[in-house]
């Protein structure tokens, strides 16, 4: 949320359009009585309903009075009574909404009821109640239109100082020992205030509608008194002679009902934040080069060499990323946020967003090319051969549709499976990630499942159709420990049982280790080392290194303090010519800086970024 | 969490929605009763006019019952209403209920008639223009789109009634402008009615499937390598349904109410022409009545669309049961 | 000083029929000066644990005694709380310093001017340049905001600092930097501390005594390494085995 972006929302056209029309309402609504306010109330009656002509711009009424004067001087009172009523119900909304925080439970729902009970009036019915016991008129339509208002202010309020009840920041306070009135008035209100004026802000416009509404019935402004409503209320007789009679009124309510809700919208966008929202590139589809023959191999499965994911404004999470993945192996990707680890496993799995761009010298997975493929092409080689398990469980389960029908739902699209067989088959599956009582289990909604349950569960839909290789998104960061055991474990099974590749994302390296045979460490969009599991004792670019250090294990020294990395990982749009690691980095020498170090293979299949740490090894191993 | 399979849940749920109904009918009741009783001045005297002689006001207060005492009048006013009848026309002693019998439908059919053309077409129309402009796609139709339905948005339904009227029937007399003539004569009215809330909910429709479309559910699909239709109609479709019609559902209120408006400008023979007639009046009788069937009409739609939500979405019933 | 001693601390969420007894009448002590770690899982009632020392959650049954005077609900400055997630602990609308100064006023004699310097003086404390008081926490990143909630802590002058999850929104570089820091304040101001995690291997670490908390009950209580080395209860056996491990020099990996 930059002062930046809210500078946009409040400058951009929209912005700029509501503030320059409030204004001039209000400044209408401040000289136009003085001005035209005679001319408006001025009878003629040899000049009735006249059509638009010299002296009279738009015409006039029914008793000869100029529409235009009149629209203009209508504007205070239409303006006024839509602001009063307005700031009337939104006072006593917020109090209605805010007082039952401080009572007890039992209080706080009566409330609540009460105010449903409120809400479920319409406008206009209270308003016609209210006219009724007060008698028609402008106070009872302001009074009528201000009570419409309170249930809604009230339950803004109410949800929001919930919110903030509930809040952390306020529970820390109170610990702290802030005093009560310091809470509320440096805790609760300011984080309340803004929703609330912008609330203020739309409704100003709504209420504008609905008083003309009354006003239009008849049962809101009295003569001699008018406002637009009663305006368009009377011109309506008279559409078919003089149709500007009608059309001005209706014009300003239009005008000013859309200044106040726009000024709203636009500052709602400014608090939150989202105006400058860049419009995104198109993915550019370029035609890859043919395949040398001699790269084909017949022993790797994923073959990715050169991958570069650009986001929309020239952001590059991943560059010049190459590995490959042979049949069975499990490989695990490890970083830190914003590493692009897992930016790298959904560009493999071909599900970024289309506003990514993609480029890849090399992309092959089965044999087949990926580049430059249509979605339906990709949907056509990937259905079968890729599965893929997303982070988080909780949400990656379609809520409103059964869980056996998910996983039914593969085969039936990619293999025509009949429904009965696919869903004994979903059953199967689910059995094959040990979820007891499958047959019940498939039958129910995700909402009924725990997350362990749901994780496997997308496991299981992932295998569905026995694919070559499974992409996991940190499959386990939203689970228990004992839980995320058994979920590392159902991979491993497949990887075993079936012969089923599997790349995994996380960032711990000591969960990885326990599971997969190799390991890319990423950092800043790179992979600065690639290494056996068994040879993580001897990882060598400093990074990896660190990373081994900062994290306590069971065997940890606790006399000693944990490895730490200086500083912070540059984001993507801070990277620079040099190694992204050297700012941190114990090693770094100033030619560091200059040259991103390439990623050397070393012996035995190993990869490391960095000259200098390559150096210390080889003596190191002399 | 493992929450039991729900008949009783249901039926509890049920059970407290029709006791609130019943509250909210009884207040009501009790504000309409006080509505006449409490409002300063004589309400016959008013009705009637002050030329009236005082015997006329006397005998009319006497028919009406309004010379007993509170309370007594109370208790007639709910065993009347229990028994169907609604009062009676302070000017003339017609029957509330048999002005509220030749009136409804009238009423009913113009907000049925847009109701439909709202559902029919919002959420369709709402997830066409999500998934062509997803990801920041066709930018000129997302500003378009969002334009004309912000404008529609910010128009009340009876100024476009006007405007309808305006442009339909004086400018180029399309369609006919008062009371029903033929099917011709439910275009303009319904259209004015439905024109606002499908804008609105066309809005809504796209902002939940575009916020469906980008959920980590369809992502999921999309790794399961389904067809486009299977994923638009399956997965992204069933989950804007919910939040789409709880705010249909809020509209009904306000359609039954824009319609006293729209009724008003189209002179359609409805309970709300005869609402605003009695309310110029002054006639307290018949606005006591028919704003009493007003109210419980849009209470009962409120219900009904609670009770419709709550079988649809298992999930938000279950989760209030746990609050 | 700094005794901690709950004595069958009993806590229930809900009324009536729906209410769910989340803590079963727990015992806990940490000595003065030492560091007890709470460990559990989601739903094991941690969190709870936390909340009722800090006085934010109000005990069914049960005692918590600070150096045997007990705590008074949220306000007893002898007890402060970090929280798990700095993002959602600071106030948005408030800078940093700020903050701190805030609660230097309530719970200290310090004039308005020294307190500035006091800030910075924590801040410092928690390895933080002084510039920091003068940014909103927006402007900060997780690790930065951590720090800032531990010094604002500190800046209650607690006897008892409750800590819960605090670094489980954390990188693992950045997680490493806040548990020194944890041991470094330990050891300069003689904290009493109650440690929460469901990480193991950060609980061991950072701890002298660990208790398991599962559904509610305490299963097992002991020295750190002992409870680790040697488990007895199957469900502490079962976290330890959870951990995952790296391969130590030499180490042949099965499968």
């Amino acid at each position: 949320m930059s002062n930046r972006s809210r500078r946009a929302a409040l400058t951009g056209p929209l912005g700029v359009a509501s503030l320059i029309l409030v204004a001039a309402f209000v400044v209408l609504a401040v000289v136009a009585p003085p001005l035209w306010g005679e001319r408006a109330d001025l009878v003629d009656p040899g000049a009735m309903n006249q059509g638009p002509g010299p002296g009279h711009p738009l015409g006039t009424d029914n008793l000869g009075r100029d529409i235009l004067a009149r629209a203009l001087v209508a504007t205070r009172l239409s303006l006024a009574m839509a602001l009063v009523a307005t700031l009337a119900g939104a006072v006593a909304g917020t109090a209605l909404g805010v007082l039952p925080t401080a009572f007890g439970p039992r209080v706080r729902r009566w409330f609540a009821a009460v105010i449903d009970v409120w809400l479920a009036f319409p406008v206009l019915l209270l308003a016609m109640f209210v006219a009724i016991m007060l008698g028609t008129g402008t106070t009872a339509s302001v009074i009528a239109l201000a009570l419409t208002m309170v249930p809604s202010f009230a339950r803004l309020a109410q949800t929001l100082s919930a919110s903030v009840g509930g809040s952390e920041y306020l529970a820390a306070a109170k610990v702290l020992g802030i005093p009560r009135h310091r809470q509320l008035l440096r805790y609760v209100l300011p984080n309340i205030a803004e929703p609330l004026i912008l609330n203020t802000t739309i409704s100003v416009g709504g209420g504008l509608l609905a008083l003309s509404s009354l006003s239009f019935l008849g049962i809101g402004v009295k003569a001699p008194d008018y406002d637009w409503g009663r305006m368009l209320g009377e011109g309506l007789s008279a559409i078919y002679t003089t149709p500007t009679a009608a059309l001005a009124p209706a014009v300003m309510i239009v005008l000013a009902g859309v200044a106040f809700s726009m000024l709203g919208e636009t500052l709602a966008k400014a608090v939150r934040g989202d105006a400058g929202s860049t419009a995104p590139r198109r993915a550019v589809r370029e035609r890859p080069a043919p395949l040398a023959a001699e790269e084909r191999d017949d022993d790797v499965l994923l073959d990715v060499a050169g991958l570069r994911v650009t986001f929309p404004g020239g952001v590059t999470p991943v560059r010049e990323v190459t590995f490959r993945v042979r049949p069975g192996e499990i490989v695990g990707i490890v970083g830190e946020s914003g590493s692009g680890k897992s930016v790298t496993a959904l560009a493999v799995a071909g599900l970024l967003p289309a506003s990514a761009a993609v480029h890849a010298d090399r992309l092959t997975f089965d044999g087949h090319d990926l580049r430059g493929r249509t979605e339906a092409e990709l949907r056509g080689l990937l259905g079968t051969r890729l599965g893929f398990v997303p982070q988080d469980p909780m949400t990656s389960l379609n809520p409103a549709l059964r869980v056996g029908r998910q996983l039914a739902e593969v085969v039936e699209h990619h293999s025509g499976t009949p429904r009965a067989s696919a869903w004994r088959l979903a059953v199967e599956r689910l059995a094959g990630v040990r979820i007891a009582d499958p047959e019940r289990r498939a039958a129910q909604f995700p909402h009924e499942y725990s997350g362990g349950m749901r994780q496997r569960a997308l496991i299981a839909m992932a295998q569905m159709e026995r694919p070559k290789l499974i992409i996991a998104d940190e499959p386990t960061t939203a689970l228990d420990v004992t839980v995320q055991r058994h979920v590392l474990r159902l991979i491993a099974e497949a990887s075993r049982e079936h012969g089923t590749a599997a790349i995994v994302v996380s960032h711990d390296i000591a969960l990885l280790a326990g599971l997969c045979t190799r390991l890319l460490v990423m950092y800043s969009g790179r992979i600065v080392e690639e290494i056996d599991v068994a040879a993580l004792p001897r990882a060598a670019h400093p990074y990896t290194r660190a990373l081994l250090g900062a994290l306590p294990d069971l065997d940890t020294d606790r006399s000693l303090p944990l490895t730490t990395i200086p500083g912070r990982p540059p984001t993507p749009a801070e990277f620079g010519a040099g190694c992204a690691f050297a700012p941190r980095c114990g090693l770094a020498a100033p030619e560091c800086e200059d040259d991103d170090p390439p990623l050397l293979t070393l012996d035995g299949g190993r990869r490391l970024a960095c000259p200098r740490a390559h150096k210390e090894t080889v003596h190191g191993n002399a | 969490m493992k929450v039991k399979r729900v008949p009783a849940g249901a039926a509890a749920f049920l059970a407290r929605r029709l006791a609130r109904l019943l509250v909210a009918v009884l207040v009501v009741v009790t504000i309409s009763f006080a509505m006449v009783h409490l409002t300063p001045g004589d309400p016959i005297r008013t009705a009637l006019g002050p030329t009236a002689p005082e015997e006329l006001v006397a005998a009319r207060r006497a028919a009406l019952g309004l010379d007993q005492p509170l309370l007594t009048q109370y208790a007639a006013y709910i065993r009347g209403l229990l028994t169907g009848d609604l009062g009676h026309s302070f000017v003339n002693g017609q029957s509330v209920a048999e002005v509220v019998a030749t009136r409804l439908p009238g009423t009913v059919q113009l907000a049925a008639l847009s109701l439909g053309l709202v559902l029919l077409l919002a959420v369709p129309t709402g997830l066409l223009v999500a998934v062509l402009t997803r990801d920041g796609r066709r930018r000129g139709l997302e500003l378009g789109y969002t334009a004309v339905t912000s404008f529609f948005h910010a128009i009340p339904e009876y100024l476009l009634a006007v405007g309808l009227v305006f442009l339909f029937a004086v400018t180029w007399p399309v369609f006919p402008v008062a009371g029903i003539t033929g099917p011709s004569s439910y275009v303009l009215p319904v259209l004015s009615l439905a024109i606002v809330p499908l804008a609105v909910l066309t809005r809504i429709a796209r902002a939940e499937s575009l916020r469906a479309l980008g959920a980590d559910y369809v992502r999921t699909a999309r790794g399961k390598r389904l067809s486009p239709r299977l994923i638009y109609f399956r997965h992204v479709l069933p989950n804007t349904l919910t939040a789409v019609l709880t705010l249909g559902g809020t509209m009904v209120t306000g359609l039954i109410v824009s319609s006293v408006l729209v009724e008003k400008v189209f002179n359609w023979p409805g309970l709300g022409s005869v609402i605003v007639q009695s309310i110029e009046l002054q006639d307290y009788g018949l606005v006591q009545g028919i704003t009493l069937v007003y109210a419980v009409v849009v209470l009962v739609a409120n219900l009904i669309v609670d009770v419709l939500l709550g079988l649809l979405d298992r999930r938000t019933t279950l989760r209030e049961e746990a609050a | 000083m700094g005794t901690l001693e709950i004595r069958g601390l009993t806590v229930r969420y809900g009324r009536g029929r729906s209410a769910v007894t989340v803590l079963h009448g727990i015992d806990l002590d940490v000595p003065d000066g030492g560091v007890l770690g709470l460990v559990g899982e989601s739903g094991s009632g941690k969190s709870t644990v936390a909340r009722a020392v800090a006085g934010l959650v109000r005990p069914a049954a049960g005692s918590i005694r600070l150096d045997g005077v007990e705590v008074r609900g949220a306000a007893d400055r002898r007890v402060q709380m970090v929280f798990q997630d700095p993002y959602a602990s600071l106030n948005p609308r408030m800078a940093v310093g700020e903050s701190i100064e805030e609660v230097l006023a309530v719970h200290t004699p310090l004039a308005r001017r020294d307190r500035a310097a006091e800030a910075a003086r924590l801040l410092d404390l928690v390895r933080l340049p002084a510039q920091v008081a003068g940014r909103h926490p927006g402007d900060l990143s997780g690790g930065m905001r951590q720090r800032v909630a531990i010094a604002r802590a500190l800046a209650a002058r607690p006897e008892m600092l409750v800590a819960d999850e605090i670094t489980s929104a954390l990188d693992a570089s950045v997680q490493a930097a806040v548990l020194n820091l944890l041991r470094d304040i330990r050891r300069e101001l003689g904290l009493s501390m109650l440690f929460i995690s469901h990480n193991l291997a950060v609980v061991r670490y950072v701890s002298d005594d660990v208790a398991v908390l599962n559904l509610g009950r305490v299963v097992e209580t002991g020295p750190a390494d002992a409870l680790v080395g040697s488990p007895r209860h199957p469900y502490t056996r079962e976290l330890v085995d959870a951990v995952p491990r790296l391969p130590a020099p030499g180490d042949h990996l099965a499968g």
